[in-house]
């Protein structure tokens, strides 16, 4: 490791620890907020390791998150298990079915790895519904338990923490290296003796078992779990949508999307409810026009310029 | 025999649209995900018109045709424009017309939910017909019907006449067309309008016989999403087939096996067609 | 001079005004309502709970608003529009208490919300008189949140009443054995078809047909077909809003000759006799209203003038009826302190629109679980405890 590593590895802890620090000075309204920035930075940071470098789309990520929460819901509601072992059924299980998708979808490129992936997850949120509906059948699933939002919170910055440090690993590893090639080009990465299937499944796996893990760890903030509640496909495009907002250039990236969208978010929500919406809307518009490579690109972009005026 | 039928007059409903967003982004390459909302457009102006002045909604859909060409066009050359000229190669344009259709679609919900926020219910055709001694509804072939004319005169237009011939040019190759002397950014703006149009117009038509509301265009638009995908891009014939192969399937299954696992059969038969053929079914393999 | 006067009294009465509007802002109550506007069940709450709630405020308002210990207070209504999502339901629950700092909520729209905002209103005690919230756990959540009250009636008591119908004809001869069975599924329609499946059978009835269908389904023709081909004696739809419409549609076209027909959410709305007309007469609904009590037909009115929509023939009653326990549960307990309103509630009786309300270990046990349209008014015809229950008709075709 050098220096600069060490640097990074520093940098990365105390920013954490200051994450966990949060629930000591929030309230609950920002407790709330806080809350949802972290789950989705810790699901747009683990889907940009895959998407990020190989540039592939995926919209998985509300199938796996959905079999987190759900996997949840029905042990502890049917099956009376207790919610810490569910949460580790339930992310295996998401694990084992994002190695699987990752299998399928290693001949497919472009705009058809994006839609396919899509179809699958609405494919496994029906299947989900009808086999509660037949097999399961059970009366709403119910997650009672004594976590509130502080404790979630602080089971997302750990996560975090989890997908940081692996991120931080595999961009120094060669793992990290043939990534940065087949997103280029993966022609040339397979011609230069690259396994890209290995690779490409490894980190789809990977970020599916997060994906699941959020699931779960979030399945106590609802209390109640619906198949088509945990499964919505909006999930997915909003994960997406703000790692590209942030920028997957970069390992801190999609945080850079997340905080402010959230917060442009929830204000647009308080004051123009009625209209939130459509305001939502613009204020999309606007950003995908003005800021072309994510915050992160606009960011490095004055930065560079910076650089530039001091020469 | 009563399957094959209803599941035809489904996947006739299902080609509508599918049509749209095919020379959306086969064509003008813009993956449009506000797709659904404009088939909630279309059929927020037939429940509109019928319930204030009981205008057929086949009317409305001739009064809506233009009207949508136009505003799709006006979307095009003004907000999508300037994504395709600044972005570097086919993957960026994705990603900005992603998001930024993402935001169109947020924004005409936001729209349409103030102009009226409940359900579009009205009654027209809601009569039997037999066919073969079936009976079905007379709203749905109807609708058929006209999803047939107009993927006909589709058809004709794009291989019969020098403008269609264009299109179809630019859906193979965007810088082939360019180096022949055709105008690649005129032919795109007309595309995605004659593609919006389109789609409304599919809107119009499917508000006869199902009940929409504002918030229900996402699911339009993942339905034909994976059509097109499934059909291969670019090619009419393809969504047509896809769409035809997914009303049967999903009818079929509703019948002999179980209605709860229509919609998963559908997305099954859509995986396993790519897992085998990777560029869809009418698709060109990726060179 | 006259001019000096003229400027002394204008000053004297504009501050004299001002200071009565900043006393007047102080005696303000101020009350949360989250709920859809826009979303999958953005549809429904904006028939059944947004208008109530306009209505509700504009007449207390009206009247001067609430008597609070002897000192007129007016209502201010805070609103939300949660898009059907539960995160963003949350966030919004969390931003009333803390940021709006609102005294009272309104409760949410739909079982799965209610749920989710229970431990949030519970953590800050406001009574949260659920409406539109079903579930068959209310003695294990009534014992967790002793803030919650609920007032629509559980899973067992629609399924019960359903097979009651049932049976009730199958005595007089109109119906035979043969039922056909059909859920969305959803949570929902999942519960109820579990709870109506042994009941069912208990009854002696053949369920000749029992499938699901995913929500969102395009094409409902296939399940009524199927359905026809059972030959059944009566057909029961646990349904949603659009499956409602839809079944319903083919049940007409493909003539689906039953003398029992039911489909359960949206059967009681407005836009359904306005769609089908004459046809649906006979049809059986989740739900119930009496059309002849007095006081019913005042709040139709009052709905249709103040809103400008149609009550439907279920919730928006209950809706209404939430408020106005919270109306009488403020003013009976005399503050805004939520301890004393919540104790009110639960030691109380209210005199509401649908008659004497009181809870039993939170938990209200009047209200109408099936309604039947008969010649353009949806009547109730089943229900735990309520009265003016109208008599059941036999479907007689679909014309």
């Amino acid at each position: 490791m050098t220096s600069g590593d060490v640097k990074q590895l520093v940098w990365g802890a105390i920013l954490l620890a200051l994450a966990a620090c949060v629930p000591l000075v929030a309230n609950g309204y920002w407790m709330s907020i806080a809350l949802t920035i972290a789950m989705f930075t810790v699901l747009s940071t683990s889907w940009a390791l895959f998407s990020g470098p190989t540039h592939y789309i995926s919209l998985a990520t509300a199938a796996f998150f959905g079999v987190g929460g759900f996997l949840v819901g029905t042990g502890m509601s049917d099956y009376n298990t207790d919610y810490w072992t569910m949460v580790v059924i339930a992310s295996l299980a998401g694990t084992v079915l994002a190695f699987l998708v990752g299998l399928a979808t290693l001949r497919l490129s472009g705009v058809y790895f994006v839609i396919f992936t899509l179809g699958l997850a609405e494919m496994i949120r029906t299947l989900v519904s009808w086999i509660q509906n037949n097999f399961t059948g059970s009366r709403g699933l119910y997650v009672l338990t004594d976590l509130g939002e502080a404790d979630i919170y602080i089971h997302l910055v750990l996560v975090a923490a989890l997908v940081y440090l692996a991120g931080w690993w595999i961009a120094r590893s060669r793992l990290g290296f043939a990534m940065r090639i087949i997103g280029n080009d993966e022609m040339v990465a397979r011609h230069v003796g690259i396994n890209t299937a290995f690779s490409k499944v490894i980190l789809f796996t990977f970020s599916g078992f997060v994906a699941s893990l959020v699931g779960a760890l979030i399945a106590p903030r609802y209390t109640y779990i619906e198949p088509n509640g945990v499964f919505s496909p909006e999930l997915s495009f909003i994960v997406v949508i703000m790692a590209l907002l942030g920028g997957t250039g970069r390992l801190w990236g999609p945080i850079v999307g997340v905080i402010p969208f959230a917060l442009l978010q929830e204000y647009i929500n308080a004051n123009y409810s009625n209209y939130s919406t459509l305001v939502l809307g613009i204020a999309f518009l606007v950003i995908v026009y003005f800021l072309p490579h994510g915050v992160l690109g606009r960011l490095e972009e004055t930065w560079a310029k910076r650089r530039r005026s001091t020469w | 025999m009563d399957i094959i039928i209803t599941g035809l007059l489904l996947g006739g409903t299902y080609a509508l649209i599918a049509f749209g967003l095919n020379l959306q982004y086969g064509v003008a390459r813009i993956m449009n995900l506000a797709n659904g909302e404009m088939i909630v457009l279309g059929a927020l102006a037939a429940f509109w018109i019928f319930v204030a002045d009981a205008i057929s909604p086949i009317l409305t859909m001739l009064i809506v045709a233009p009207l949508s060409f136009f505003g799709n066009w006006l979307i095009y050359r003004f907000l999508l424009r300037p994504l395709v000229r600044r972005a570097k190669n086919q993957g960026q344009l994705e990603v900005d017309s992603i998001l930024a259709t993402f935001g169109m679609a947020f924004a005409l919900v936001g729209i349409m939910v103030s102009i009226h926020g409940e359900y579009y219910t009205y009654s027209y055709l809601a009569e039997p017909f037999e066919i073969l001694g079936e009976t079905f509804a007379l709203n749905r072939i109807v609708a058929f019907c006209f999803a047939v004319l107009i993927g006909a005169a589709l058809w004709l237009w794009l291989y019969f006449t020098r403008t269609g011939m264009a299109v179809r040019a630019v859906s193979v190759s965007t810088e082939a067309s360019g180096l022949v002397g055709i105008n690649v950014p005129q032919l795109s703006a007309i595309a995605f309008g004659l593609g919006g149009a389109v789609t409304t117009m599919g809107g119009t038509l499917i508000s006869t016989f199902i009940t929409l509301d504002a918030s229900v265009g996402v699911v339009f638009t993942m339905k034909a999403l994976i059509i097109i995908i499934m059909g291969g891009v670019g090619d009419i014939r393809g969504a047509i087939v896809a769409a035809l192969i997914l009303g049967l399937v999903e009818t079929a299954v509703a019948r002999l096996i179980d209605p709860g696992l229509t919609l998963a059969a559908a997305y099954a038969i859509f995986v396993l067609i790519l897992l085998f053929r990777p560029q869809g079914l009418f698709g060109r393999k990726p060179s | 001079m006259k001019l000096t006067k003229l400027f002394k009294s204008a000053a004297i009465g504009l501050s004299a005004s001002m200071l009565a509007v900043s006393v007047q802002a102080a005696d303000v109550i101020k009350i949360g309502a989250v709920a859809p506007k826009t979303g999958a069940l953005g549809g429904g709450a904006v028939v059944t709970q947004w208008p109530n709630v306009e209505l509700w405020s504009k007449q207390v308002n009206a009247a001067g608003g609430l008597d609070v210990g002897g000192k007129k207070m007016m209502v201010e209504i805070i609103e939300y529009d949660d898009k059907t999502n539960p995160g963003e339901h949350i966030k919004a629950a969390q931003r009333l208490a803390e940021v709006d700092k609102v005294d009272f909520i309104v409760a949410p729209y739909g079982t799965g919300f209610n749920l989710a905002a229970a431990p949030i209103y519970a953590k800050y005690n406001y009574p949260h008189i659920a409406v539109s919230a079903i579930s068959d756990k209310m003695p294990e959540l009534t014992a967790r949140y002793s803030n919650l009250f609920f007032t629509l009636g559980n899973t067992t008591s629609f399924s019960e009443s359903v097979v009651d119908i049932l049976k009730d004809m199958r005595a007089a001869g109109t119906i035979g054995n043969r039922v056909a069975m059909v859920n969305v599924a959803d949570a929902f329609g999942i519960e109820l078809a579990e709870a109506a499946r042994p009941r069912l059978k208990e009854a002696g009835f053949d369920i000749v047909y029992d499938k699901s269908y995913p929500l969102g389904t395009p094409d409902l023709s296939p399940i009524i077909k199927g359905a026809k081909e059972s030959n059944p004696d009566a057909f029961v739809a646990w349904s949603y809003p659009p499956d409602t419409f839809a079944l319903t549609e083919q049940a007409i076209i493909q003539d689906l000759d039953v003398k029992m027909y039911y489909t359960a959410v949206a059967t009681c709305f407005p836009a359904f006799v306005g769609k089908f007309g004459s046809k649906i007469n006979g049809v059986f609904g989740a739900g119930g209203v009496n059309q002849d009590s007095p006081d019913i037909q005042a709040y139709f009115k009052a709905h249709k003038d103040i809103t400008g929509k149609d009550a439907d023939g279920w919730a928006s009653a209950n809706t209404y009826v939430s408020l106005q326990i919270l109306g009488q549960a403020i003013e009976g307990a005399g503050t805004l302190d939520r301890q004393a309103v919540i104790d009110y509630i639960k030691a109380s009786s209210f005199d509401t629109i649908m008659g004497p309300i009181s809870f039993e270990d939170q938990i209200s046990n009047r209200f109408w679980t099936v309604g039947q349209w008969q010649d353009g008014k949806f009547r109730g015809v089943k229900s735990s405890q309520m009265a003016g229950a109208a008599p059941i008709v036999a479907k007689d075709g679909w014309n």
